[in-house]
């Protein structure tokens, strides 16, 4: 079984113990139960579980990897694979001042762009507002998309971006990870480092995956990996790296 | 004169009177659905695949504080011994309600509002109780498309046959049986969330044979739970599993 010392697998309605009911969880009758399938963690009296499955539910401070679906008189209408559409006002994603009367909005982000955004506000009717005003936020282009399963992103990110800055590293790709499932791969290697993505999603319930990829990784592109000290910001753009969001179609 | 169903307490198909027909459940079998699974009691067989949350069209039906479950309830043409007419009828319209009454229960539909989650049941063999193997396969295809849920549902049928209280009515049983009893159940709340009978019975009775049904859903339900473990535990190679039938 995939259980794991600290970790168990649960499914829904499994009995998990007295305590607070975190996500995943529900209470009732004052004893916790998880409403997901998932991975099952306690720390002090809180029980949450890590689901393994589902879709993507929008949270405020997400970065997410969007396709714009429609553009209207001053904003764009973006898909983040998810039951609820997002949107992007002009402010929260263009800095200068635009006419509206005169510009194109298609200048900045056309039908099929994809972008990086942060979800600034989600209302409990579920409307969704993106903003473009972090530094990691941007336009992606060429490369390619991979889908996962929403659930498992914490997995492919590592902890504190150890896993994804092997790949980088060691497949010399751009990739940008979104919360909401999406994955973006550009670079010479990119078949490499999708398949390596996809690897970690099927494999996302098994501990010391990180050691695996590596292992997996290396033996692929013939070099080894030494890790760097974790960095803050995982989303630090490197250099030639540039900003697609002044200076793009310009 | 037709064959004698039960003989010295044993039915037709050799069982015993309180006896299931062999489980099968399988969980993870469509690869493009969110969520899918197959149940199987004997040679009744059923798939259900759940697609969603997702968007709800026509815009009109969508709910503004939970999401809307819509169930269908659908019998192939080769699954009866004479071909069915395919397409919806009276009696699958009917099921398809039932199973989703039987369901929402469970689920927590207020987390996904102006949602839909569409779970389609396809009876691939039909050989009675297929509505009870229905909502078994469904409800471990939502847990499997990770909707959240505060337990599973299991359903299995009692009746009388030949004056003798069986549980899990099967072929001849349904068709020459005096009375059909299909219950769904909640196990951990011990409460039913489905009961149809066809027939008529005491009232002593109908209570035995509820009762009788219930000691065969906690069956199912050990089995359902016993599937949807095996699906993520580290033997199974994921995604590779085919549809065995």
């Amino acid at each position: 079984m995939a259980e794991e010392s600290d970790r168990k697998l649960v499914i829904p309605g499994d009995p998990l113990g007295e305590g607070v009911a975190g996500h995943g969880t529900f209470e009732e009758d004052g004893k916790i139960f998880s409403k997901v399938i998932g991975l099952a963690e306690q720390k002090n009296n809180l029980f949450f579980v890590i689901p393994l499955r589902g879709i993507y539910n929008p949270k405020r401070g997400d970065g997410v990897i969007g396709k714009i679906e429609d553009i209207s008189f001053s904003k764009w209408i973006v898909d983040i694979n998810s039951p609820y559409q997002a949107v992007l006002p002009l402010n929260e994603a263009v800095d200068e001042f635009i006419d509206l009367t005169k510009t194109d909005l298609t200048k900045y982000f056309d039908y099929g762009d994809l972008i990086f955004a942060e979800i600034s506000t989600v209302t409990r009717a579920k409307s969704v507002q993106l903003s473009m005003k972090s530094r990691r936020c941007r336009k992606l282009r060429g490369g390619r998309i991979i889908e996962v399963t929403p659930a498992k992103v914490p997995r492919i990110i590592g902890r504190s971006g150890s896993m994804v800055e092997m790949i980088k590293d060691l497949t010399k790709t751009q990739i940008v990870v979104g919360q909401n499932g999406l994955v973006w791969v550009k670079g010479e290697n990119e078949d490499i480092a999708a398949e390596s993505v996809l690897y970690i999603e099927q494999k996302s319930h098994i501990q010391g995956l990180t050691d695996q990829v590596k292992a997996m990784l290396e033996k692929r592109m013939g070099r080894t990996f030494e890790a760097k000290p974790a960095k803050e910001d995982i989303f630090e753009k490197k250099e030639g790296d540039y900003d697609d969001r002044k200076t793009d179609k310009e | 004169m037709t064959e004698k169903l039960i003989k010295n307490d044993k039915r037709i198909d050799g069982r015993k009177l309180d006896e299931l027909r062999p489980i099968e459940a399988m969980v993870g079998v469509l690869k493009k659905a969110d969520g899918s699974a197959f149940f199987r009691l004997g040679d009744t067989m059923a798939i259900a695949g759940v697609y969603g949350p997702k968007k709800v069209h026509p815009r009109h039906a969508e709910e503004a504080e939970k999401a809307i479950l819509r169930t269908k309830y659908n019998m192939a043409p080769f699954s009866t011994e004479t071909r069915s007419r395919p397409g919806h009828n009276r009696r699958s319209t009917e099921i398809s309600f039932v199973t989703r009454q039987a369901i929402e229960p469970v689920l927590f539909l207020e987390e996904f509002p102006k949602t839909a989650i569409d779970v389609h049941i396809e009876v691939l063999q039909a050989n009675a109780s297929s509505r009870c193997v229905g909502i078994n396969a469904a409800s471990l295809a939502l847990a499997d498309a990770g909707v959240p849920m505060r337990d599973l549902i299991a359903s299995c049928s009692a009746g009388i046959v030949e004056g003798k209280k069986v549980l899990d009515i099967s072929g001849k049983e349904d068709t020459e049986g005096e009375l059909d009893l299909p219950i769904a159940y909640y196990p951990r709340k011990k409460a039913i969330t489905l009961l149809q009978m066809d027939g008529l019975a005491k009232r002593s009775d109908v209570k035995q044979l509820i009762e009788l049904a219930i000691k065969g859903c906690e069956k199912i339900y050990e089995k359902q739970k016993q599937a949807l473990r095996k699906r993520y535990s580290l033997e199974e190679v994921m995604h590779e599993k085919e549809v065995k039938v």
